[in-house]
């Protein structure tokens, strides 16, 4: 198995953990989809030296895996493994900005390093929020919340084609490339040429099956809406879940609370 | 109105790059007829399946399904008459579980709550694939999926079934079940195959298509004992029928 074809059948293993029962589970998908948007939103606003406010923002995630029931050291790989991308965009914070924020003891601590910690911080509590969402939720309900939410319909459906046909691509692309490699007498490099052609095949044999998909679709009735999921209605358990956790990341946002906890503290031992 | 279920009256059909794939293909099935579709590959079998759902329009002749004209403003009485199950099971289960995919063809009719519950599950029960309900396709061994495509077609009670190579890629023992299963169907089959000796099993008529013309139009048996007619059609004698030479 290639790599991409296992972090696939990983991203295949959350939805079967989607399928698990805990009582967040069984909360409504637009109740917890709502929510972690909320958590979204009050996260990425802070100020970009933000770093101490944040922190009590992961109570959210570890709750979610918590009481989800959720394998933590799973979904700490999976933030692993898109990690890069992040600290890709803070990276060159230190060396742009290098004005002194403050002094840890004898060292200088420059606002670049600040706004990459924040950035990190933020990236880890925006995904893995995301991710214990997808892994409670499963796709197919997340689109379907999406959808009642107003999302255009066009929108939610890609979503739900992509993550159908990704595994269908992948495979695609893994018996192309093993094609290729059984037959390059061990040379494991592609070369651009190679490689190009591969993706220019593997485009047409999409568009073919893109054609495909949509025949069988018109020969069952499609008619550009698709009917996912039903959804019971939504409960005081819902409610009780969405209002609660809103007060809290409205505490979390307009109060710092590690800053008050921590003065507390320091206020006893004084 | 005709006792016949479909009508194809001399059907032509050219690609728009200008390849000719049907030049006047005519035949007449009964209601509950079994027939098979042979021909080499490229004869047209593919095209004119295409023609049942209304994918393909014929640029001459008249196609007729259930009294039906295949038509535009007929067409989705037509998708409704005609289950069409396609040759790749993953280009038919689009959707994200087994279940859903089932349902998909009812929930566009309009069909919810415990009345499609029932309907899925009993056409899952039908194919023997209620346990996989829950599963999304690609967790599926191939004869899994071509199970799930059958029963999502068999949902919504089609009138006649159209199948596409419907034991390609199958191991013998799912091929041996899926013939068990079309064999309990009472529905009206028009099945194209290079499976011989499945068509000698499970249909008692054949048409063989050679370049887009029918050849040949009869009992099975008949058709595949005419060995000069076979060798112009790019076809050969099944094996179950070598030993009566």
């Amino acid at each position: 198995m290639t790599a991409l074809a296992k972090n696939l059948a990983d991203i295949g293993y959350m939805d079967t953990l989607a399928a698990g029962n805990s009582p967040l589970h069984r909360l409504d998908p637009r109740a917890k989809l709502f929510t972690t948007f909320l958590f979204i939103v009050a996260v990425v606003s802070f100020g970009k030296y933000e770093i101490s406010a944040l922190v009590p923002f992961f109570l959210y995630p570890v709750f979610l895996i918590g009481f989800g029931e959720l394998p933590a050291g799973y979904l700490a790989r999976k933030i692993l493994v898109v990690a890069p991308f992040a600290f890709l965009v803070g990276v060159f914070n230190p060396l742009l900005d290098r004005q002194i924020l403050f002094q840890l003891g004898p060292l200088g601590v420059s606002g670049g390093w600040v706004s990459f910690f924040s950035i990190l911080t933020r990236f880890a509590l925006t995904v893995s929020a995301a991710l214990a969402l997808l892994s409670l939720t499963g796709m197919n309900s997340i689109c379907e919340a999406l959808a009642r939410a107003g999302f255009p319909r066009a929108f939610v459906v890609q979503l739900l084609f992509l993550n159908r046909y990704l595994f269908v691509l992948t495979g695609e692309a893994e018996r192309l490339s093993r094609a290729r490699a059984l037959r390059s007498s061990g040379r494991t490099a592609m070369g651009f040429k190679v490689f190009a052609q591969i993706v220019g095949r593997l485009l047409l044999r999409t568009l073919d099956r893109a054609e495909r998909v949509y025949r069988a679709m018109l020969c069952r009735g499609f008619d550009g809406n698709i009917p996912i999921v039903e959804f019971s209605r939504i409960g005081s358990r819902d409610i009780l879940f969405v209002s609660a956790w809103s007060v809290l990341f409205a505490l979390f946002r307009f109060f710092n609370v590690s800053l008050i906890l921590g003065e507390a503290a320091t206020g006893l031992l004084k | 109105m005709s006792h016949h279920i479909v009508e194809a009256d001399k059907l032509h059909y050219s690609y728009p790059d200008g390849t000719a794939a049907l030049s006047g293909v005519s035949f007449l099935i009964a209601q509950g007829e079994s027939v098979a579709l042979v021909g080499e590959n490229g004869a047209g079998k593919s095209t004119l399946l295409q023609h049942f759902t209304g994918c393909l329009f014929p640029s001459a002749g008249v196609l007729k399904v259930g009294g039906l004209v295949a038509e535009k403003k007929n067409l989705s009485a037509l998708r409704r008459a005609v289950g069409m199950v396609f040759q790749n099971p993953d280009d038919q289960l689009f959707m994200p579980t087994v279940f859903e995919d089932v349902a998909f063809g009812l929930r566009s009719l309009g069909v919810a709550g415990a009345e499609l519950e029932e309907k899925v599950t009993g056409a899952l029960e039908v194919v023997g694939a209620a346990h996989l309900r829950s599963l999304p396709p690609y967790r599926l061994s191939q004869g899994e999926k071509r199970a799930a495509a059958i029963a999502g077609v068999l949902a919504m009670s089609p009138d006649v079934l159209v199948m596409d190579e419907p034991t390609s890629s199958l191991d013998p023992l799912s091929r041996r079940r899926l013939m068990n299963l079309l064999k309990t169907f009472k529905h009206t089959k028009i099945i194209a195959t290079h499976d011989l000796d499945f068509a000698l099993e499970l249909c008692e008529r054949t048409i063989v298509i050679h370049k887009g013309v029918v050849t040949a139009d009869g009992p099975t048996r008949e058709v595949f004992s005419d060995d000069g007619l076979l060798k112009r059609s790019s076809l050969e004698r099944p094996a179950s029928l070598l030993h009566g030479r």
